[in-house]
């Protein structure tokens, strides 16, 4: 007999039954791991916090990161003044311009990446997919663009169409797209011999068919994998571009800028370094983390 | 006017090494509800024969001669045609069914697609299409297992899907490329129980690829034995089993095991191996390996007619008595 509060083999069977028929995915299987790898899930935290801070952060503060507080020139950090990252050379507000300098290297990373992986995913699946002619020429191009020297290239726009936010989004995803369309083209190459595409073709399906749904969504574990460590090579991109001055312009700000300024006081105010710097290196680190988490997750025999 | 009508069809392919002849001017007709079997060793040419159908070849393949299917000719024909050909009217089973569904969509997508795309239906029919379906292939809880994955089921179990995607059109052909192999022993019964159903039920002709001839003998009308690319022997099922007449068909029969056979011994073979297909051979390719063999052989035989339903391409007349 069974106990009372047991359950009886028939309703565990079932219970079970019931849990295995849902069906989950191999993106929530990997969702699962990704959550048990705790740096993973650490990066995570800390970029959500990140996110939300330059979001809504200049906005908790009464100071502007333009207007010059004409009493604090270079005070250290102060709850007294108010000036909590304390202030720079010119008396502006430390704690708001780094809050609105990670909204540009943030915004920079993820448009340029996403720039990049618009181009780069479609450029190497076409490319791998068709394979051929068609890939030979197309790969070709992407070598001779890798052979341009990547700063003569920035500077050169620079010169041409003046220092200008877009313009950095563009320099950056016109180069960073060439190695996703490199990674893609060879995941496509051994994703078009697989059974399931040959299945797809037999059964009717077209060759856009075929890209959309057959190749991309088995690409997408290698592009998010990509994707999130691009984004922090990318900031740094940016942050050395805005280091030599050819970056954002005064008065808005970057990171890599406030590090450059930063730099320069490091004697005087060495605080003016230290804050961005460290937001820098924990926003590079949590992508990395993340990244890192991402792939383990998503490729577990890979381990 | 047969349902399919397969004249001189020859494939190659370009390789470093030279070309190599797959499928040397193959004659067959496929007549509609028809269980037709294809039997031969690997290398054969009865995978590439498959392919060549569907217009799947490899990209260094060609092929030549003609495959008409109801009086339309297959080869040569645009990839927008072919699309509305293939899983509408000619569909196909792979050998291996869990890699032949996509990893990362759910088996109801991949069913439901196959339907809005050729008969243009509404999602909700196409999903109750779809259901209906796997209730045929003996699939339980058809609803929940629409809502998995391939990596969720078993090996059999995604077979069964295969042949519920293959018949979800109700198309006039479907080809099996060795079905069970992939697929454990009772599995594999299931699966020919199963077909052996749908043929019956519906009107759908079956081209078998296999080289299990037990599966042949439960499944098929019709038997054709390939060899080097070339058919070898023609015959209605029983027949060829009772009276093979091509020594390579013998062969093939005798080194099946037996139940009741002397289990202390090893088993029957061919000796030898299949010719190299880079030089098609110009006597009968089978020769050397054929204990028969005489000088006659130098030359390669007619596929004839031995009786009406029954032929061969042999110089013998019949093969000689006491051998099987």
């Amino acid at each position: 007999m069974n106990q009372p509060g047991t359950p009886t083999p028939d309703a565990f069977e079932r219970a079970l039954d019931r849990r295995s028929l849902k069906g989950r995915s191999l993106y929530v299987d990997a969702w699962h791991r990704l959550l048990k790898n705790r740096a993973a899930v650490a990066g995570l935290l800390v970029l959500v916090a990140m996110m939300v801070m330059v979001i809504i952060g200049p906005a908790l503060s009464h100071w502007d990161h333009e207007i010059p507080d004409w009493d604090h020139y270079s005070t250290p950090p102060s709850l007294e003044t108010g000036h909590v990252f304390g202030t720079d050379a010119l008396g502006r507000d430390l704690f708001v311009r780094t809050m609105v300098g990670g909204r540009i290297s943030l915004l920079v990373g993820v448009v340029a990446t996403l720039v990049s992986l618009l181009i780069g995913v479609t450029y190497g699946a076409v490319a791998g997919y068709f394979g051929g002619r068609i890939d030979n020429v197309m790969m070709r191009f992407v070598d001779a663009i890798y052979a341009m020297p990547f700063m003569f290239f920035v500077i050169l726009l620079m010169v041409i169409f003046g220092r200008n936010i877009i313009l950095i989004f563009v320099a950056i995803g016109a180069i960073n797209w060439l190695d996703m369309a490199r990674i893609v083209r060879g995941q496509t190459l051994s994703l078009k011999n697989k059974d399931f595409v040959e299945a797809a073709r037999a059964s009717g399906a077209t060759e856009a068919h075929i890209i959309r749904r057959h190749i991309i969504p088995n690409l997408l574990g290698v592009v998010v994998v990509y994707v999130t460590l691009t984004i922090p090579q990318v900031i740094l991109v940016e942050s050395f571009l805005s280091f030599l001055g050819l970056g954002v312009q005064e008065p808005l700000t970057s990171w890599g800028a406030l590090v450059n300024e930063g730099a320069q006081e490091l004697e005087t105010a060495p605080w003016s370094l230290l804050f961005p710097a460290s937001f820098l290196a924990a926003t590079l680190f949590a992508f990395n983390f993340l990244g890192d988490g991402l792939r383990d997750a998503l490729d577990p025999k890979d381990r | 006017m047969a349902l399919l009508e397969v004249r001189d069809l020859t494939v190659s392919f370009d390789t470093p090494e030279g070309e190599v002849h797959a499928v040397n001017r193959l004659n067959f007709d496929l007549e509609q509800g028809e269980t037709l079997g294809l039997v031969g060793e690997s290398g054969s040419g009865k995978t590439q024969t498959a392919l060549a159908i569907m217009g799947l070849l490899a990209e260094n393949g060609r092929a030549s001669g003609s495959v008409k299917f109801r009086g339309q000719e297959l080869l040569g024909m645009s990839a927008p045609e072919l699309t509305r050909v293939r899983g509408s009217k000619i569909s196909m089973i792979f050998q291996d069914p869990v890699s032949a569904l996509n990893p990362y969509l759910s088996i109801g997508d991949q069913l439901v697609e196959v339907l809005t795309h050729h008969r243009n239906l509404k999602r909700r029919d196409a999903v109750q299409r779809a259901e209906e379906m796997l209730r045929l292939v003996r699939i339980n809880d058809p609803e929940q297992r629409m809502r998995q994955y391939p990596h969720e089921l078993s090996g059999g179990m995604c077979q069964r899907i295969m042949i519920a995607m293959g018949l979800l059109c109700q198309p006039d052909l479907l080809i099996a490329d060795e079905p069970t192999t992939a697929l454990d022993v009772t599995v594999q019964s299931q699966i020919n129980t199963l077909m052996g159903e749908l043929s019956e039920k519906s009107s759908t002709a079956i081209l078998l690829i296999t080289h299990d001839l037990g599966v042949v003998a439960g499944l098929c009308d019709r038997v054709m034995v390939m060899y080097a690319g070339q058919e070898m022997e023609l015959a209605e099922v029983h027949d060829l089993f009772a009276h093979p007449r091509h020594p390579y068909t013998e062969g093939l029969l005798k080194s099946v095991p037996r139940l009741d056979m002397d289990r202390s011994g090893i088993l029957n073979a061919i000796p030898g191996n299949p010719p190299n297909l880079l030089e098609v051979p110009s006597g009968c390719a089978f020769a050397p390996r054929c204990p028969y063999a005489y000088e006659a052989c130098q030359t390669r035989p007619e596929f004839t007619a031995a009786s009406a339903d029954h032929w061969r391409r042999c110089h013998l007349e019949r093969l000689p008595e006491g051998s099987s």
